[in-house]
């Protein structure tokens, strides 16, 4: 098991390696430089600029200088924000975006995954319909249409939550709600369909076959194994809600990660952009991992040998 | 003898987009205590579905029970409730199906699937379900019963998870065991064990039990009587010496013909029914194997053939039985050594 781990870390690093390398070079090849779209600044600024900032020198220069502070966990400072580091923009604005998705994720999960169990189970019936309705709402109605209109009918028309801003526990419930429905209508479906898949293998059969009823076989045959595909998505999943997303926040004026995201890449800041990339892919494989070692729980055909 | 299981006239069908599929017409049959029915047949044939109408595990819709009659003790449990069926189902009457690699549920324990049946029919703690468990995995053979409660399927070879399904299946002492083509799945001479094994426990526990399989040579080692399936009706039954060396039905001349032989020349090609078997969408008016049939007469295609008693219990279904039928020669069929010793 240890000989595992260490394997998974250093594959893990040398992932992370790769991915701020591609990343660095990439950004690198995108025309134009940081500082040209301010309009006011004259070309001999732009040029004083981009000394200070060391991106005159040899490319390969400063993708050593680069990887010699990642290594140490400094990821430079923001080209935008002046005086601000990276890794300081991300201390701040992370827990916000983190706990928006902990919550979304804790509204969508249990109800996902019960509407999911309630509709395989009633195949073909009312409450299977009605559970494929909400999937399908949730997965084709944008957030951003959804946010507004949460923001409309519960804050503007009833009043009960604020309409945005990010100040305490009545603020967080909307865009919750708004993130979580996306994530709600996957899981739905996913459920939905893994609990059919299992409903038609041989041991259900034979569980039957043993006298046993209608509960006991979806409780003590049926979820563990329909949860096995649900937990090699919800990696991922969880990786990118807690990343926060640049629409939900947008809406409802949202200090979080998100919004970093797009701007970053829009006006070239290239620390910042590459950060988060590093930021995302490392937190992206941690999931992963973890997602890798709670599958050999609930799966001993692959729990990993001692 | 006492009839434990008897079937009646069982008709089922299953209900799909392109029609109703005939899966079952007509069946009966019955099994008496402590002995051993083959029912053969080649696949679609209607065997399995049979006997799972019998414990009730065919999913209605689609299923659908047209009609008859299935007897346990006397009691029509073809009208049982799901609830009445579940006090049944493991208790008395068990069943056992065709690949155990699918069979168990792979992320549980194997003691706890045993123990599983044995809690819900049998008030007993959890010690003592543990401790009939254990004595199950001992008695279908599994050595180190104790440690291996605690392992999981994919620890096991395809032979010994039968042998957990055979534990699961009788550990509440079931009369009645139902086995769905149980070796199929397995090499040789697991199957050798397998048998045996099944063998073995019917003596001891007194099981009476139904096998299905399109394997003869299986059935000549276990079988006491044997049904012949074919489109979804029994087109003879008998006993197993009446069936082996005294067959009428011509299903059951292909069927023994096409049994590789050890004796004769390897070069000698192995004998098939030419054909395939009827579409059950829209079974044949006559009789179902009068396109495939080497003696096939006008009426045959006409009118499906009544079934013909020859001695006690050995029936057929076959025009050619009838007093004003043409005489046939049945074709030479290979001697086949029944293993005595074993039955």
């Amino acid at each position: 098991m240890l000989k595992y781990i260490l394997k998974r870390l250093i594959i893990s690093l040398i992932t992370i390696w790769l991915l701020a390398t591609v990343s660095f070079f990439l950004l690198r090849s995108l025309p134009g430089n940081p500082f040209q779209t301010e309009v006011l600044l004259s070309a001999e600024v732009q040029q004083r600029m981009i000394s200070y900032y060391g991106l005159d020198r040899p490319l390969y220069e400063q993708y050593f200088t680069y990887l010699g502070n990642l290594v140490q966990g400094d990821l430079g400072y923001s080209l935008k924000y002046v005086n601000r580091s990276v890794n300081s923009i991300i201390a701040e604005s992370f827990p916000v975006s983190a706990e928006l998705g902990l919550r979304a994720l804790a509204f969508a999960l249990p109800i996902g995954l019960a509407l999911g169990v309630v509709a395989a189970r009633r195949r073909g019936k009312a409450a299977d319909y009605m559970s494929v309705l909400v999937a399908v709402i949730g997965i084709s109605v944008p957030s951003f249409i959804m946010g507004t209109l949460l923001q409309y009918g519960f804050s503007v028309k009833l009043g009960w939550f604020p309409v945005a801003q990010w100040k305490g526990w009545e603020y967080t419930v909307l865009p919750s709600i708004a993130m979580g429905l996306g994530l709600l209508a996957t899981l739905t479906r996913l459920m939905r369909a893994s609990m059919l898949e299992v409903t038609t293998q041989d041991y259900i059969k034979t569980a039957r076959a043993k006298g046993l009823n209608e509960r006991q076989i979806v409780w003590s045959h049926q979820l563990r194994n329909a949860m096995l595909p649900i937990v090699t998505v919800l990696g991922p999943l969880v990786a990118n809600v807690l990343m926060g997303t640049f629409v939900v926040e947008q809406i409802f004026a949202i200090p979080g990660l998100g919004m970093h995201f797009v701007q970053s890449v829009q006006s070239l800041d290239y620390t910042m952009a590459l950060g988060l990339t590093v930021f995302f892919g490392a937190f992206l494989v941690a999931a992963n991992f973890i997602v890798d070692l709670v599958y050999g729980v609930i799966d001993p055909r692959i729990r990993v040998a001692d | 003898m006492e009839k434990i299981l008897d079937v009646q006239q069982l008709t089922v069908s299953f209900d799909t987009y392109a029609g109703e599929v005939q899966a079952v017409r007509g069946v009966s049959f019955h099994l008496n205590k402590g002995e051993t029915l083959a029912i053969v047949g080649e696949s679609g044939s209607g065997k399995s579905v049979t006997i799972q109408s019998v414990m009730g595990l065919l999913p209605t819709p689609p299923a659908r029970l047209k009609q008859g009659k299935i007897l346990f003790k006397g009691v029509d449990i073809a009208q049982y409730s799901e609830k009445q069926m579940e006090k049944l189902r493991g208790k008395e009457i068990s069943m056992i199906f065709q690949d155990p690699m699918t069979s168990l549920n792979p992320t549980m324990k194997i003691g706890r699937q045993i123990m599983e049946g044995i809690q819900k029919h049998e008030k007993l703690s959890s010690k003592e379900a543990r401790a009939r468990a254990i004595e199950m995995l001992s008695m279908v053979g599994i050595p180190n019963p104790e440690s291996n409660m605690e392992r999981y399927p994919h620890q096991f070879s395809g032979g010994m998870r039968q042998r957990v399904m055979i534990a699961i299946a009788l550990a509440c002492n079931s009369q009645v065991l139902l086995a769905d083509e149980p070796t199929t799945a397995l090499d040789v001479t697991m199957q050798a064990q397998i048998l045996q094994l099944m063998n073995e426990l019917k003596q001891t526990l007194g099981t009476a039990i139904v096998l299905i399989t399109h394997d003869m040579g299986v059935v000549a080692h276990m079988a006491d009587r044997i049904a012949v399936m074919y489109g979804g009706c029994i087109v003879e039954s008998g006993t197993a010496e009446e069936i082996f060396y005294d067959p009428k039905h011509p299903y059951t001349w292909g069927l023994l013909q096409s049994m590789p032989s050890l004796t004769g020349k390897s070069s000698k090609r192995l004998s098939v029914i030419p054909g395939s078997p009827p579409d059950m969408l829209m079974p044949p008016k006559g009789c179902a194997f009068a396109a495939r049939c080497g003696y096939c007469m006008h009426i045959c295609q006409e009118e499906a053939p009544p079934s013909f008693n020859i001695v006690d219990q050995h029936q057929a279904a076959c025009w050619l039985l009838d007093p004003s039928a043409p005489k046939v020669e049945r074709p030479h069929l290979q001697h086949i050594v029944m293993d005595g010793g074993v039955r």
